[in-house]
Parts: C-alpha cells; structure tokens; sequence
C-alpha cells in the first residue's frame, strides 16, 4: 500500500512554513533571525510580545480550528457514505450560531459566547439524532435530510435574530457568522483534541474504509457498524463545536479539504484524516494571515477568504471529476 | 469447520406469514442451492444466515455457537457474503476493494502486509481481473464487478460460503468459471450456499437444493430428489420441458 510516512511529513513542513509565515507577518514584521531568536527564548521584548503573546497563539488556534474542521468534514463524508457532506451538513453550525447570537444579544461576555455557542452546537446534534432515529431505522439519507431540514430552521431563527437585534450588535453578530479568530486565544486543548482525533484514526481508519463500501458490507466484513456509526457521528459533532465555539462558522474548510486529498492520496482514511488535519490547519491559518493583513488594521472575517478560496476551487474540482 | 445449522428458523420477511421453519444443516463439502421466484426472501434468508438480520423466531448456529454469541468479527473470519447489490460511495481501485477481504483478519493496528496483497493479488487473477487491478471500481463493466466481488469474498477465505446471485451479470465461460470455483472451494471441504435463478447451473452444481415458495412454504433436500419438473413448475408457475444432457437434467420454459 501506499506509504503513509510521505504526504504526511510533506503536509507536516508546510503547516510549519504557514504557522512561520503568520507568526512573521503582520503589521511589525519579524524576521527570520528574530523568529528564530524568539522561539529559541531570546530576541527582544516587543518581538517577544508580537510573536508569542499576538501571533502565535492566533496561528495555533487557526491551525487548530482548520484541522478540527476538515476532520469532522472527512468523518460525516464517511457517514453519510456522501462526498459532499460537510461539519455543518446537519444543522450544527446553525445551533451555534443561535446560541452564540442569544448570548451577545444578552450583552454576555465573550467567554460566555464561547459556553453558549457549544451548548447550541450539542443541543443541535442531540436535536438530530434523535430526530433522524424516530421510529428505529437510521439510515444515512434520513440523517442527512434531519440535518439539512433542522439547518434550515436554525437559519431562518438567525436571520430573525439579525431582523430585531438593535444596530450596534450587528457587526460583531456577523463576524461571528462569517467567522472570525479574533478573540481565539487558547489553543492548547482544541490542539490536543485534533492529535487525539489523529492517533484514533490510526486504528479505526480501516473500519471507515470498510464503511465507506456501505453499511452491510462491513457488517459482513466483521464491522461493528451501529456503534461505529455513532462513534463517527459523535466524535465529528464534537470537533466541529469545539471550532465552531473558537472561530465562528467557517465555511468550506470541512467540504474542499478532504475532497482534494482524496483526489491526490486515494481514499484510505488512515491516511486522509491525519492529512486532512494538517492540511486544514494549513488553509486555514494561511487564510487568517491574510484576513489580517490585507486591509490591515482592518480585519477580515476568515470565513470570507475561505469561501473565496474554496468555492471556486471546489467547483473546479467538480467539474473536472465529471 | 463451517458447519450451519439452521435450527426451527423463521425468516422475518415483512408482510409474511411464517410458512414453514427451516430445519437443516450445511455441512462442509456440501453446495447448497437456494431457489425461488422474486419475493420468496432468498437475499432475506442469506443475510439472516450471515447474521446482519435478526430471524423471526429460531436461530442459526455457526460452527456449534449460536450466531448471536459469536462477534461480528469472528463472523466475518469465518464466513463471506457475495451481495447481489454493491453500492459504492467513494472511487476505489479493484485491488483496494479487493483487499477489504482481508479485514477480518487484521488488527486495528496492523496494516496490510504484502502476503495479504499477494491473496488478493491471486484472487483477482483466479477472476480474470488481475489485469484490471488499478481500475477505479465505478468505472468497470457489471460482470466485472461482479467477479471483483466474488475475488473480494475468495481473498476473506471463509469457510463458508454465501453468495447471492453469483453468476449475476457474468457471460456463460465466467458463470461456468466461477460455479468451478465455488465446487472447487466446496471440494476442500468448505461450504458453500447460493441464490440462483439458473435451474440448469442448479441442476449442474448443487449437491443441495432448498425451495422457497412465496407463501412462505419450503422444502429442502439432496438435488437429485428436489429435481422434480412437477415441483419446479408450481415453484415459479412456470411450465417447464425436461431433457436429459449427459445425466444431468435440463430445464427450457415453455410458451
């Protein structure tokens, strides 16, 4: 089979040449010889602060947030055995956003945006599953149609949100909607969750593949389907609200990511998911580099470059593959 | 080894009535056919046999141990399911696909190791689709699928076999090809259950035959006694002329 140590160590490189490239570039620019001094614990104070205190820990959550949203993209793909699927396919990023917007509507702080955008996010996937598991069968095109269905509703309580929330909440309302790493500023656990997330696929990744053939296919190939399915289902529900709690809905990350590795790497997802989580992170953070440096001191919601960057990809990618 | 019994089993084939159970055993060496017209729950009765459908009332015991008892995974080391359908949602060479086979075998932590390539590698070659080996799985003909199917089941090397329509979509040397194989796998003592449409390949191959009828009725025994064109014609209502080619009887319907 292919070697799994090669594209993984190529994608490795460039996640660290963008993390270099945010930590570098900004309104003070930091050199090489700097970076270099910093990260080895000596430079001076305010390359210091820039790096250490502004930068980095904005690149880390970026990367962070990319991987966690293009594996989750990658898991709901096997799913729903859908190549289209992505994070927000089922209606998570919607409850988020409700919750996110209840609380800045309340005037909250942003700690408690955070809680209430994650409390959105499980209420949605609870709200889901348990819909999609009415009167006992699960199948994928049932979830899929709850999820989109339950999107839709959250959607129109959104823009309902926006239609009565007084005029000074408005922008910081929609930053979050399109995305935004701003106010992202611990990335260690949501760093540990995305490695976590890697070394599980590593046993279970031939079970996906299995998977992907179709659900009876890998029950007759020893595949404990029914828990596997739900384990998927969760662990992805999980990496998205916790991306979705740091960054806001970030659109395209989870769609295009997974779908042009398996158009380079092939379909084994022992190696697609831990690729996905580098390239992801990748994207993501070179995407923030350039939201904040485009028009800077203004900032860009990330959400927009991404989408920028990833709709005309994915169409190409679509219509090349007929 | 790869006996099954079927013990008092009722299929759960919605909207039925519970005709009549199936008391019966597969035994090694043994080629049983399963007949019947569309609807009489041949597939239904393979899967409840491979255990991915609850029976409605008895139960299946693979070698001695209730099937329930057994993991899935020690299900699958020890039987193979050819489906009749094969959905694929994502591309995949035939050698991947191939290659699935073998993960009943594996553990999580292990990855394929080159003589699991070489099994499958031999399986596809025994299929004559050795040379289609890095051909994207959607993009083959149906008999050719059909064949990387059955070199997916060969490279599981189970004990027993079930297959759902085998010769589905095959040209007559590759139905014939494959019946050869599936006799040849009974030969060395494994088992071996099958759907057929085919009479004549029935006829040809199977040391037994179970008939299923649509009301839920059956019956079941060695082929040569199960062989009655008087049977055969209520079984499908169908009239039947009969020959005989070589000792083996052979059906042609009727206008």
């Amino acid at each position: 089979m292919r070697s799994l140590a090669l594209p993984l160590t190529v994608l490795a490189l460039l996640g660290a040449l963008a993390l270099g490239l945010a930590v570098a570039l900004g309104s003070a620019p930091v050199g090489p010889s700097q970076l270099g001094a910093v990260l080895v614990g000596q430079g001076d104070d305010l390359a210091r602060t820039l790096v250490l205190e502004l930068r980095l820990p904005r690149a880390l959550a970026a990367f962070a947030t990319g991987g966690l949203l293009a594996v989750a993209g990658a898991l709901m793909q096997v799913l729903l055995r859908n190549p289209l699927a992505d994070p927000y396919v089922l209606g998570l990023s919607g409850g988020a956003a409700v919750g996110a917007l209840l609380a800045m509507l309340a005037g909250l702080g942003s700690v408690l945006v955070s809680g209430s955008a994650f409390a959105g996010a499980l209420l949605s996937t609870l709200l889901v599953s348990g819909l999609a598991h009415g009167t006992g069968s699960w199948t994928p095109s049932r979830l899929l149609l709850t999820g989109v269905v339950v999107a839709a509703g959250w959607g129109a309580v959104v823009t309902l949100m926006l239609a009565i929330s007084p005029a000074r909440a408005l922008p910081g309302m929609l930053y979050w909607l399109m995305g935004d790493l701003a106010y992202a500023r611990s990335p260690l656990p949501s760093l540990v969750v995305l490695s976590a997330a890697c070394l599980l696929a590593i046993p279970l990744g031939r079970s996906l593949n299995v998977l992907a053939r179709g659900s009876l296919q890998a029950a007759a190939l020893g595949v404990a389907v029914r828990p596997l399915e739900w384990g998927i289902y969760i662990a992805a529900s999980l990496l998205t609200a916790i991306a979705v709690t740091m960054a806001g809905s970030i659109g395209f990350v989870g769609l295009v990511i997974p779908h042009m590795l398996r158009l380079v790497l092939g379909n084994d997802q022992r190696l697609i998911l831990p690729a996905s989580a580098l390239a992801g992170g990748t994207l993501l953070t070179l995407a923030d580099t350039l939201a904040r440096t485009v028009i800077a001191p203004e900032q860009l919601p990330v959400g927009v470059i991404t989408a920028l960057l990833g709709v005309p990809t994915f169409l190409y990618l679509l219509h090349r593959s007929r | 080894m790869g006996r099954l019994a079927l013990n008092d089993l009722i299929v759960d084939v919605p909207g039925r009535g519970s005709g009549r159970p199936l008391a019966l055993a597969i035994e090694p060496g043994q080629i049983w056919g399963v007949l019947g017209p569309n609807g009489a729950g041949k597939t239904t009765l393979l899967h409840t046999l491979a255990g991915l459908r609850a029976p409605r009332a008895g139960q299946v015991q693979l070698a001695g141990r209730p099937l329930g008892d057994l993991g899935r995974r020690e299900v699958a080391r020890r039987l193979g399911l050819v489906f009749q359908e094969r959905s694929d949602g994502f591309p995949a060479t035939v050698l991947e696909t191939a290659l699935i086979g073998r993960h009943p075998h594996l553990s999580p932590w292990q990855m394929e190791r080159d003589d699991d390539i070489a099994l499958a590698r031999d399986a596809l070659a025994r299929l004559d689709v050795a040379h289609l080996e890095q051909r994207l799985v959607g993009t083959l003909s149906g008999g050719e699928r059909q064949r990387v199917a059955i070199a997916t089941v060969l490279t599981q090397a189970p004990q027993l076999w079930l297959a759902d329509e085998p010769t589905n979509h095959l040209d007559l040397h590759h139905q014939t090809s494959v019946m050869a194989l599936l006799a040849e796998q009974a030969c060395s003592g494994r088992a071996v259950v099958l759907c057929l449409h085919d009479l004549n390949l029935a006829a040809q191959w199977c040391s037994h035959l179970l008939l299923l009828y649509p009301g839920g009725e059956a019956c079941w025994g060695p082929a040569r006694q199960m062989l009655v064109p008087a049977a055969l014609e209520r079984l499908y209502g169908q009239p039947l002329s009969t020959a005989m080619i070589d000792g083996i009887p052979v059906f042609v319907p009727t206008r």
